[in-house]
């Protein structure tokens, strides 16, 4: 039932002594003032549902799983949320490894009632078909580091994780459309959880019988404090949810205070756990924009010196678009650095030509009316290999052995055309 | 959200018993007068009814009931550690709680893993609760256990528990620097409620549980699930507290009344 005590870290006299003082004016031992939190970084991981958060010391790891499952009998349109926490023996030298400690389940549960019980995210979206097939969102919270406050830090990652999450599309066909068909990623973009409100837990310690309170304790902070109180609240002003589990009294009126100030703090975290999200999602569309030429590319035939006019006609009409510039912009990138590079490589009798496969265009988002784009990006791809990233020259190299499996398409011509327009491109670009 | 109710809830008041005819006087029954223009059916707190010395083993033990919720609390202690391993601390007295339904509490009669996370989340909370009040500092190197079963749940079985293990660890004897009572009180349909029973908790609105100490009337337990306004939350929480100290007053009565019960039993 319990952590091994034996091996908690436990405060000297002194250590108590000094951190109550320091209070009593009002000082932390940290530097920082009664209501301020620890440097909050969040990160994301390589897959879609993954964040790290680190709140100062602590370091919290947030992942986000889906299943189809059968759902509930009483709520049988819903999807389901389930929280589960690991207390990882690294984090404390107290945690014991196995099954979950009290705190651990606490944790869990108070995360768990602010995500869940105030409907923070939609429920009802995640049905597939009524009475037989939901959505089950998992939500694994790791500790790494206790530096304090967990709570607090592990909600934070729970949040950025769900932003972050996309579940596969899903679909319902067959013979007798009974039969749930799951899209792969790759051939329909996974959908992302409808979040309707960020409800933010915000952690106060009490000290001297009920008389200081402080936000965001540290982990000396918690083994001397009286009491705790998580208040779990979002931007709109809701409380979503309190958890004081005994400790010091406090006065009813010390709570309503307690309310408002983690009302202005919950506003403070929403804007930068949406911040931080919108940053990653942006870079995760630049990346995909330059890996959908390798599904692309097979389809599409040699192209001819004309239509590369048409083709920047319509580079130049896709500017505005967002997906295809990031996707100009690298490829006229590595264009300005082919025509500064290395002619010689251009070398237009050898083999692997330029003949124009889209597979090696890093820039086709708009698949259905580019191919025209790719051509002229992979001429100028394929001349230069080593200049791209990873993507592009794993593509140049998958292109380049489905080119000399081609025939040799074209000639001096295409191969010198591009060149000009591509400085044109650049310039145009380069703005 | 507790289980299933077992019988149907019921909101009228009930012939008080001889225990509780001091009840006629306490707040809670003004309150139904003042409110009871309203059709609103639960505005007020349920029935209740407290027993003391119910487990003959036990140190300290009684038996709490809010409308159709029955609680009941053992208290074994002070007594020596049993387990070195759990004592944290040298200088205080170690409590523990443990929080079980009983398989027949509920609507349908299933079997409750011991360790689930509910049952393991409210011992944790009872466990701190206790430990608020208790003058744990008096008596180092040693435990103090508190056990409390449902045994028939409608609805703040939480309070209903805290409730019970007051007044057993009074019973037992064990020093205390004042009595922790709690309530719930809930917001339905633009209607701040006292006491809900399951059908009202499992009408989706949201949930306050406030424990006090009563004399010094300052919050130890605070509890909430589902999204509330904070103004909104304000008044649901002025209500639950109105309604622990409704407690806190019928609890003293039981416990003078025992005090007074004991001290005829020694003829003086």
């Amino acid at each position: 039932m319990e952590q091994r005590w034996a091996n908690a870290w436990r405060p000297t006299i002194n250590e108590k002594q000094f951190i109550e003082e320091a209070l009593r004016s009002e000082i932390r031992v940290d530097g920082r003032r009664l209501y301020d939190y620890r440097r909050l970084t969040i990160k994301f991981g390589r897959e879609d549902g993954s964040s790290e958060v680190q709140l100062g010391e602590t370091h919290v790891m947030g992942y986000v799983t889906g299943q189809l499952v059968q759902p509930y009998r009483d709520r049988s349109n819903e999807g389901t949320l389930a929280i589960f926490t690991e207390f990882s023996p690294m984090a404390d030298p107290s945690f014991e490894p196995g099954r979950p400690g009290e705190s651990a389940i606490e944790l869990g549960r108070v995360v768990d009632r602010g995500l869940r019980e105030s409907r923070a995210v939609d429920m009802e979206s995640l049905c597939v078909v009524a009475g037989k097939s939901v959505w089950a969102i998992r939500v694994d919270l790791h500790i790494i580091d206790n530096g304090g406050n967990l709570i607090d830090a592990a909600n934070i990652a729970a949040l950025a994780a769900l932003s972050t999450f996309r579940r596969p599309e899903c679909s319902v066909g067959g013979g007798d459309s009974q039969e749930i068909i799951v899209h792969d990623p790759e051939e329909r973009d996974p959908i992302a959880l409808t979040i309707h409100h960020f409800p933010i837990a915000v952690t106060f310690a009490f000290f001297s019988e009920g008389n200081t309170l402080v936000i965001d304790p540290t982990y000396k902070e918690e083994a001397v404090m009286g009491g705790r109180m998580t208040v779990t609240m979002n931007s709109n002003g809701d409380v979503c949810a309190i958890q004081k589990a005994g400790g010091d009294g406090i006065l009813s009126s010390d709570v309503v205070r307690c309310l408002r100030i983690a009302s202005l703090k919950a506003a403070e975290m929403t804007t930068k756990i949406k911040e931080a999200v919108e940053t990653y999602n942006a870079e995760v569309a630049l990346k995909k924009v330059k890996r959908h030429p390798l599904l692309v590319a097979q389809k599409i035939t040699v192209p001819d010196v004309e239509m590369k006019e048409a083709s920047f006609e319509k580079m130049k009409n896709s500017d505005g678009d967002m997906e295809s510039s990031p996707n100009q912009a690298s490829t006229s990138r590595t264009n300005t650095n082919a025509s500064v590079g290395r002619p010689k490589i251009w070398d237009p009798y050898s083999t692997s030509a330029p003949s124009i496969s889209s597979s090696q265009l890093p820039g086709t988002v708009c698949t259905s009316n580019e191919p025209n784009e790719d051509q002229i990006m992979q001429t100028d791809e394929e001349s230069k290999p080593d200049l791209r990233n990873d993507q592009i020259s794993n593509a140049t190299g998958v292109s380049s052995a489905i080119h000399q499996e081609n025939s040799p398409p074209k000639s001096l011509k295409d191969a010198v055309k591009p060149k000009n327009k591509r400085k044109k491109n650049a310039e145009r670009i380069a703005r | 959200m507790g289980p299933p109710p077992t019988l149907p809830t019921s909101h009228s008041f009930s012939s008080p018993s001889p225990k509780t005819l001091q009840e006629t006087k306490t707040p809670f029954e003004i309150r139904f007068a003042l409110l009871s223009s309203l059709s609103i059916q639960n505005h007020g707190m349920r029935h209740l009814k407290g027993e003391i010395g119910v487990v003959s083993k036990a140190d300290g033990s009684a038996l709490f009931e809010m409308g159709n919720t029955r609680v009941i609390a053992a208290v074994y202690g002070p007594k020596e550690i049993q387990n070195k391993g759990q004592q944290m601390n040298n200088n205080e007295a170690l409590v523990r709680c443990e929080y079980s339904m009983a398989n027949f509490s509920t609507g349908d009669r299933t079997r409750r893993p011991k360790g689930d996370r509910r049952s393991t989340e409210i011992s944790l909370v009872i466990r701190q609760t206790m430990e608020a009040c208790i003058l744990t500092k008096l008596m180092p190197r040693s435990q103090i256990d508190i056990f409390v079963q449902v045994l028939q749940a409608d609805g703040g079985t939480r309070s209903a528990c805290i409730n019970a293990a007051t007044l057993a660890l009074a019973d037992a004897g064990v020093p205390m620097r004042d009595i922790i009572t709690s309530c719930s009180a809930g917001y339905l349909c633009t209607t701040p409620l006292l006491d809900l029973n399951y059908a009202e908790d499992s009408a989706g609105g949201p949930d306050v549980t406030v424990g006090i100490l009563a004399k010094m009337d300052k919050v130890t337990l605070l509890q909430m699930d589902a999204k509330l306004p904070l103004d909104t939350f304000e008044n649901v929480m002025q209500l639950a507290i109105e309604g622990c100290k409704a407690v806190a007053q019928y609890i003293r009565e039981i416990l003078l009344e025992n005090t007074k019960q004991l001290e005829s039993r020694r003829g003086s």
